[in-house]
């Protein structure tokens, strides 16, 4: 018969433990108990659930079929109350008794609710775990006064996620500075300018004294006498292990459960694994351990022997975007013999130190750059001589290779320090499952799935080791807003945000700038198909009036000539508007259609209104237009009418916002004469069919547009230019021109996601497109309906009106 | 420069909030911004190559300028980055009832004075 194992806690270090038990041996049969009701979840990424970074979904490690999978019995919402050590039985709540002949106690801790009066209160919250997180996530809104006692790692990552939600967040912290146990005291006064500049205030040193409130919270009242009003409190004091059951079992316990180099308590069937543990006197409080904990558990359980667990030295990443912070090893600069070296930049907001002894660093506070974190802790890790370093040991070199670096990596070094595993573990997993992508290393290695501070190690390791490395693009937005556009799509379409100012004041730092504020408009345009709360003040002068700046402080005002086809009476008007409003300049521009440069913003209104035309958006990003040649109309080689069918395309785009200009031609037959292969979108006129190409540029730089489609009739030509004219909405980057988005994404993917796509995925591209159309309107309507009163109009001064 | 002093310019609802609006008193062009609930008012001319500041994307108590990006600081005139030589003209402002008042005759250029 196998042996009965049984696990008490459903946790990170326990199930981890678990994972290797099964690599090791297939003896045991396994019983897991926990008292959370869900399966195994990255509590780390806790914090990112709260900040609407992550759903829950996305942080479930192991899902209920993996237990099925490895014949685990799961006992969820089940807690443990007792253990008979003579019988070798644990009783649950319920009473229950399950035999064991090895336990493992996997506890972990909870968190510590300072005796204060009053914290049992409604609205006293503390953040563990995942209903700890929905809980605040129910009570969080914009607007909602909120306190967050403890300005640690935990304290101060729950008062940005809750400050992400809207919330009016104060951290109030007992200490001098925020994470003294991490940093020092510049250290912490750089990290309290960061926090305070994302809108998040900070109170120190401040000892709460009482929660005031009626049955809820109403406010704090500190130490000082001083009141803070509050209603919503987030405890995060620190945490306490969950020594209990192990205490009341008779087994040694102190601030933990006392475990030996091998995890065993001081019953030889008894192991503990986690944050419930106190080996040599510590306790933890970060994974990174813990996972060391539990290859050793699992050796020595399964008498396979092995390494010893002899300790960790603590390494801390504050998870924030936009403020980065790492902390590791040793911090005490007063042990005899430690040196310091130091630089800071307070313009950059960047702060180093590190602690070096007898030529070996030993410890380091990073705040602000935190990129040579890995070449740091390697340094400490292998004990490294720092004699030939000395010189630019604070800027290490970085190797204009970027495989270079992760090359000279020793195979057995740590890459992810959260769950222990090494570039040679990495290597081994790329060559043996053709992985090419980091979500592929994700799931095949562990790596990079708790904290992420090594993803960008991962990617450079991928980009070094397999030659078809695709990278997922992740760059910022804009300092203003920390997140990456992807991001940036979820978090407006989640949050429901409408208006840029609500993406500032809630993700960004209340200001925005002239690169963020364009962009965000874009984004709240393209989410909501245009349904959106549109902000002048975000655009550039020229979406503020429609029409092009010109170096004069004029503006240019181009109509549209869809095609490039214009009427004699047209041409009529245009000159009578050059004639009336004395336009300096009449150009035929280089698009096929004609400039009037040289407008004052007070006649643009009307200038518009006399032309009777529509906007031809050359001021924007947005659609240009469509040129044409004169295709079978009146060409003796053209084979497929393109000038009607530029029109039509014209017509279906006209008036839509895009991530940049959108420039498209439509030619009958391959000569090409209005360069469509040249062009954002192409439509090719062929004997009984249309090519339809993409990322075409004869800009900056020239490329040759790439093949999406050929097709039968002129509907489905244009339909496939809808669905990639929606798909690059969608997904470029803004100021990302066609070009370099099909270049970046591949025109293979591009072509699988829009016309070889499953026709219910087409018909919500093309949906989103049509509700885009219905909201989008001529822009120059606002000669009659100005958005603003004076947006057009010359103020003139009260003085002069009077007299 | 202008001899005058305050003089009353126009009503707060005339200019957007977060933008900006030029106005021409006598020879000199201001261009007033709304932040808010406040009104800062600079001389509407960038050192630069002489772009129309008014129509600049504004960012926190910064305006950027719509030709090629300078950045000034509305409550001072300065400009952000050192390394752009060229401040513009500050006046002191403010609103009576409704309407904006722009001290005409006290501008004052590359000073840390804050506008009333
Ligand atoms: C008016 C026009 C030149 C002309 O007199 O013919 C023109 C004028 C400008 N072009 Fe252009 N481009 C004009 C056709 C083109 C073409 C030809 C075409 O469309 O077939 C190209 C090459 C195709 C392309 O777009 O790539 C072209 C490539 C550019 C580029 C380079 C884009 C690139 O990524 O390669 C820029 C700069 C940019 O967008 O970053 C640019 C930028 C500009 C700007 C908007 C510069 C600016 O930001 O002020 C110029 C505005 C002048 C003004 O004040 O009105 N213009 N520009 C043409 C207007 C076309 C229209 O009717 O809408
Ligand atoms: C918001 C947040 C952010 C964090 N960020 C980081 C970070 O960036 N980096 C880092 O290294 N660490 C971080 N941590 C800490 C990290 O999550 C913990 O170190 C880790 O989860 C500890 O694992 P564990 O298995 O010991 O405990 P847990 O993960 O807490 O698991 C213990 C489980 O046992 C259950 N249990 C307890 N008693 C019983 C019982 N009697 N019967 C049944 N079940 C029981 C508990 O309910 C719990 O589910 C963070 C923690 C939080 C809360
Ligand atoms: S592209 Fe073909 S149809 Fe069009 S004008 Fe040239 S030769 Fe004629
Ligand atoms: S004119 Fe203002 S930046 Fe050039």
């Amino acid at each position: 018969m196998k042996r009965q194992l049984v696990v008490v806690g459903n946790g990170m270090a326990g199930v981890a433990c678990v994972e290797q038990i099964l690599k090791q041996s297939h003896d045991f049969e396994i019983t897991i108990f926990g008292d959370e009701t869900h399966a195994n979840y990255n509590r780390i990424l806790l914090s990112l659930v709260l900040a609407g970074e992550k759903s829950p979904d996305d942080i479930v490690i192991n899902d209920i079929e993996w237990y099925q999978t490895h014949d685990i019995r799961t006992r969820l919402g089940v807690k443990i109350t007792g253990i008979n050590r003579e019988k070798r039985v644990v009783i649950d709540e319920h009473g229950g008794e399950t035999e064991y002949d090895k336990l493992i106690l996997a506890t972990g801790s909870s968190a510590f609710i300072p005796p204060i009066p009053g914290v049992d209160k409604k609205n006293v919250h503390v953040f563990r775990t995942l209903d700890d997180t929905r809980a605040l996530l129910e009570k969080a809104r914009p607007g909602l006064k909120t306190a967050v006692i403890g300005g640690g790692l935990l304290g101060l990552e729950a008062a940005r996620g809750l400050q992400v939600r809207g919330c009016e967040v104060t951290v109030v912290h007992l200490m001098e500075t925020l994470m003294e146990r991490q940093l020092d005291a510049t250290g912490g006064e750089y990290l309290k300018r960061k926090i305070e500049s994302l809108g998040i205030r900070v109170m120190l040193p401040q000892q709460t004294a009482a929660l005031f409130g009626n049955g809820r919270v109403d406010g704090l009242r500190f130490a000082s006498g001083e009141e803070l009003e509050a209603d919503l409190v987030v405890i995060a004091a620190g945490i306490r292990p969950n020594a209990e059951l192990g205490r009341n079992a008779g087994l040694e316990v102190r601030r933990g459960i006392v475990v030996n180099d091998y995890m065993a308590t001081s019953d030889p069937h008894i192991f503990a694994v986690g944050e419930c543990t106190e080996h040599r006197g510590q306790t933890f409080g970060l994974v990174a351990p813990l996972f060391d904990q539990g290859r050793v558990l699992a050796s020595a359980i399964t008498g396979n022997g092995g390494p010893a667990f002899t300790g960790a030295s603590p390494a801390a990443k504050l998870k924030i975007m936009g403020v980065d912070i790492f902390s590791a090893g040793s911090i005490d600069e007063s042990e005899p013999g430690v040196e310091t070296v130091r630089y800071e930049d307070p313009a950059l907001g960047t702060y180093k130190k590190l602690l070096v002894k007898d030529n070996r660093l030993q410890g380091m506070i990073l705040v602000g750059d935190i990129e040579d974190e890995h070449v740091y802790m390697e340094w400490m890790r292998s004990g490294t001589d720092l004699t030939p370093h000395r010189r630019q040991i604070l800027f290490p070199p970085r190797d204009a290779d970027p495989g270079r670096e992760v090359a000279d990596m020793p195979d057995s070094e740590t890459v992810c320090g959260c769950n222990g595993v090494r570039k040679g573990d990495i290597i081994q997993a790329i060559h043996a499952h053709g992985i090419t992508t980091l979500a592929g290393v994700k799931e095949g290695t562990r790596a990079s799935t708790s904290c992420g501070s090594c993803t960008g190690l991962c990617e450079k390791l991928l980009r070094a080791v397999t030659p078809d490395f695709q990278e997922e693009t992740r760059t910022t937005l804009c300092s203003c807003v920390p997140f990456s556009y992807e991001q940036l799509r979820d978090i407006i379409r989640g949050q429901k945000l409408k208006s840029v100012e609500e993406v500032l004041s809630v993700y960004g730092n209340r200001k925005g700038c002239e690169v963020c504020k364009p962009a965000l408009s874009y984004l709240l345009d393209m989410v909501w198909c245009g349904d959106h709360d549109e902000d002048r003040s975000a655009r550039f002068i020229n979406d503020r009036v429609h029409a092009n700046i010109q170096k004069d402080g004029t503006f240019s005002v181009v109509p549209r000539m869809r095609g490039g086809v214009t009427t004699p009476d047209e041409l009529r008007r245009i000159a009578d508007v050059a004639d009336k409003y004395r336009v300096p300049m009449v150009k035929v521009t280089g698009s096929q259609r004609i400039d009037l440069l040289g407008i004052k913003k007070a006649d643009l209104p009307k200038v518009w209104a006399d032309l009777g035309m529509l906007s031809g958006q050359a001021y924007t990003k947005g659609v240009r237009m469509v040129k044409t040649c004169v295709g079978t109309e009146f060409c003796r080689f053209g084979v497929q009418d393109s000038t009607r069918a530029g029109i039509e395309l014209e017509r279906r785009l006209e008036n839509l916002f895009t991530p940049h200009k959108f420039k498209m031609g439509v030619v009958g037959c391959p000569r090409n004469c209005a360069e469509a292969t040249v062009k954002d979108l192409g439509m090719v006129g062929q004997e009984g069919s249309w090519q339809i190409v993409v990322g075409g540029a004869a800009g900056k730089s020239v490329r040759k547009a790439d093949l999406l489609i050929t097709v039968e009739t002129t509907e489905q030509a244009l339909e496939a230019s809808d669905l990639f004219f929606q798909y690059y909405r969608e997904n470029a980057n803004y100021l990302e021109r066609s070009y370099d988005f099909v270049e970046r994404v591949g025109i293979e993917k591009i072509r699988k996601e829009t016309v070889y796509a499953p026709e219910a995925d087409k018909k919500k591209l093309l949906d989103r497109l049509a509700r885009s159309k219905e909201m989008a309107k001529d822009a120059w309507l606002e000669r009659e309906t100005p958005a603003h009163p004076t947006q057009f109009v010359q103020i003139q001064p009260m003085e002069a009106q009077r007299s | 420069m202008n001899t005058r002093g305050w003089t009353p310019i126009t009503k707060i609802e005339n200019i957007a909030l977060r933008e900006g609006r030029a106005v021409k008193v006598g020879d000199t062009e201001i261009a007033i911004f709304r932040l808010d609930h406040r009104y800062l008012t600079i001389e509407n001319k960038c050192p630069h190559k002489g772009g129309p500041l008014c129509d600049g994307i504004v960012s926190g108590t910064t305006v950027v300028c719509p030709l090629h990006g300078q950045r000034f600081d509305l409550e001072t005139g300065m400009p952000v980055l050192a390394s752009q030589p060229g401040c513009v003209a500050i006046f002191p402002t403010r609103v009576e009832e409704g309407v904006i008042f722009v001290d005409l005759g006290s501008a004052s250029k590359g000073q840390e004075e804050v506008a009333a």
